[in-house]
């Protein structure tokens, strides 16, 4: 009976099916782009392609794209700049208050419900509301405060989402076992909690790391002088009209690629280094 | 059976080990609690007002049904809980309030614990690890302590690779690397499978006599409190309700909770006194001279050498009589009989009231 060959359902037919509908919804009107991107020195937002070539990439990172193309390669460095920043602190502050929150304090509720609420505020406002403030303050906005504090309330509440249920769900008695065998408590967390929420970790880093990347409506208004790269690429939806935008989209592809992928790596040579210790 | 015979016969893998053995000093128990309360919150005890001494060497059984406050105590011992009220002393020195390190206990988890990022190796030399040392020097002692476990031929899985058998040995080696005093067990057998269950208790007991030191093994198992335990603490309802050499339990329990918890004794009523009598000295049918109850048989289970049958008598109460099998066939008595139950007199054992 079990090595009978199953009769396919017919929704397994509808279902890939949609599937399919969805690759290619998704991947096809990227590609158009992508191909785009390499139209010749004479072609135009459209198809047919006069010729192929790299001029528009050249355009592009000399920063001499002509009407409307600001100075990609500085936005994009300070887009990076700021989202390493931004990742490596929003790691930092959701580990700590992930592990402040194994215990149970008075008003712990309250601080997991604002932080929780904090994901559905509408982001405009909330940049909105920042510019303000140091407008009111006499602060000047710039990129690394105003403008980190806020892309940090966008990413912390995922983060600290992210810490509440992997260490919610972390079995004390790894820490137990840890202080019975004379593990104090810096090594505990360096040599038992860290090692076994590292996935939890790097899925944060990584995530802060691209929303942050992403970012424009807490963003634009609060980075003070320069763009970022989100900012420049609308700017540039909207004046452009040569096909270096198709090669903003490329290169911005491609580096969200090279991001997961290193990320997936970094990943799989955790899990190869712990099976591989199983080898000798 | 003796507990010579449970020592391993090649004398020189006995005196091979006797490195790992702890020195002893001049101490009479290896653990003391003395007057332990321990209350969370407000409510009632978990654990009121104890007092034991556990004698040298022993493998001693924490026994009693669940909630009754075992793991609270042997967390006390470890340190892993503070004590409301009371001391706690370990070879004869006060530790109630130091550290788990510096108590010269060691806890095995029930669920085990084990480091899921860390090789059955690394998972043994943890603590040497945190004492800094080397990682050569670290890693040749675990694999001694493995050695000691039988389990050195897989010191590079991963604890998930083990099974629950095999991981038990693993958090057994990796406590006793610290060289305890006092190794501290959380129902260490409750999740392997009958058979497993059996053979790893007689390892423990194995590994206890071969150290010498006291192992307290907290338990919700009859059978495992009587195969292993040198002394048996019965405790219900946050107290002890007995704490004795497990022959003495099992001869002459204190209350009728004792004798029905331990199981092999009739708890029942005779001239107006409530007394125990064991299920193998009673017997069925009556004859002059012994006193008897009536009632009518139950259940009867064959269980090859023996035969166990259980009367129930008019005021509902439920008798056991273990009869050999060779009296079984002879008197072959049928589910529904109307039987007697007798016994002598001097095989009472009067209990206390509870
Ligand atoms: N951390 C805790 N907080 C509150 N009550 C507890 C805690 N641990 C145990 N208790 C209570 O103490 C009593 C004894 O528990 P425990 O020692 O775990 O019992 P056992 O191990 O015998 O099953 C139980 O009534 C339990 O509910
Ligand atoms: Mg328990």
């Amino acid at each position: 009976m079990a090595t009978r060959k199953r009769k396919r359902p017919l929704s397994f037919y509808v279902l890939a099916t949609l599937l399919g509908g969805y690759a290619i919804f998704l991947y096809a009107p990227m590609a158009c782009v992508y191909v785009l991107s390499f139209q010749g020195p004479q072609g135009g937002m459209s198809f047919p392609m006069v010729g192929w070539s790299t001029h528009w990439f050249e355009v592009l990172f000399q920063g001499t794209g002509g009407q409307g193309v600001g100075d990609i390669p500085a936005a994009f460095r300070r887009s990076i700049r700021m989202a390493v920043i931004v990742a490596v602190l929003s790691m930092i502050i959701s580990v700590a208050a992930g592990m402040a929150y194994r215990r149970k304090f008075p008003g712990a509720n309250l601080v997991f419900y604002s932080a929780i609420a904090s994901m559905v505020l509408p982001g405009i406002f909330v940049g909105f509301g920042i510019a303000l403030t140091f407008n009111l303050l006499g602060w000047r906005v710039n990129w690394f405060t105003s403008g980190i504090g806020a892309q940090l309330t966008w990413t912390l509440p995922f983060g600290m989402l992210i810490m509440f249920i992997v260490l919610g769900r972390f079995n004390p008695a790894y820490e137990e076992a840890a202080t019975d065998l004379g593990a104090n408590a810096r090594q505990r967390f360096w040599m038992v909690i860290v090692p076994i929420i590292l996935p939890g970790i790097i899925a944060i880093t990584m995530a802060s790391l691209t929303s942050s990347y992403e970012e424009i409506a807490r963003t634009q208004l609060n980075v003070g002088t320069g763009n970022t790269m989100p900012m420049e690429i609308t700017g540039l939806l909207t004046a452009a009209t040569s096909p270096v935008i198709f090669a903003v989209g490329t290169i911005t592809t491609f580096v969200s690629f090279s991001l997961v992928i290193a990320s997936l790596l970094v990943m799989t040579r955790l899990a190869k280094r712990r099976s591989s210790r199983t080898a000798q | 059976m003796s507990l010579i015979q449970l020592k391993p016969q090649t004398a020189p893998a006995a005196s091979g080990k006797s490195h790992l053995k702890q020195a002893t000093q001049g101490h009479r128990f290896d653990a003391e609690l003395v007057a332990v309360t321990k209350r969370y919150g407000t409510g009632p005890a978990a654990v009121a007002d104890i007092s034991l001494r556990i004698p040298r060497g022993s493998y001693c059984c924490l026994l009693g049904p669940s909630g009754c406050g075992k793991s609270t105590t042997l967390r006390m011992l470890a340190g892993h809980e503070d004590v409301s009220e009371g001391a706690i002393l370990i070879h004869g020195e006060e530790v109630t309030h130091k550290l788990p390190v510096d108590r010269g206990t060691s806890m095995m988890f029930q669920d085990y614990a084990l480091f899921p990022h860390l090789s059955c190796l690394d998972n043994v030399a943890f603590s040497l690890k945190v004492r800094g040392v080397a990682t050569r020097e670290r890693r040749a002692q675990a694999r001694q302590y493995l050695e000691l476990v039988q389990m050195d031929h897989l010191a590079d899985r991963l604890p998930n690779q083990l099974s629950g058998g095999q991981q038990q040995r693993v958090a057994l080696a990796r406590s006793l690397i610290t060289r305890p005093k006092v190794l501290l067990l959380d129902e260490p057998l409750s999740a392997l499978d009958p058979f497993l269950r059996v053979k790893m208790r007689s390892e423990l007991k194995r590994i206890q006599k071969e150290l010498g030191i006291s192992f307290i093994h907290v338990t919700h198992s009859q059978d495992e409190a009587l195969a292993l335990s040198d002394m048996i603490v019965v405790m219900n309802d946050a107290k002890i309700m007995q704490a004795a050499p497990v022959r003495e339990v099992f001869e002459t329990p204190t209350n009728a909770f004792v004798a029905r918890f331990l199981g092999g004794q009739n708890v029942l009523n005779s001239n107006g006194r409530e007394v125990s009598v064991r299920t193998d000295r009673c017997r069925l049918g009556h004859a002059t001279g012994l006193r008897s109850v009536e009632g009518q048989i139950a259940m009867i289970e064959y269980q090859g050498n023996i035969v166990r049958i259980t009367l129930q008598t008019p005021l509902g109460d439920e008798m056991t009589v273990l009869q050999s099998d060779t009296d079984y066939f002879a008197q072959n008595p049928q589910i529904g009989d109307t039987a007697m139950m007798s016994w002598q007199a001097s095989d009472e054992h009067i209990l206390a009231p509870t």
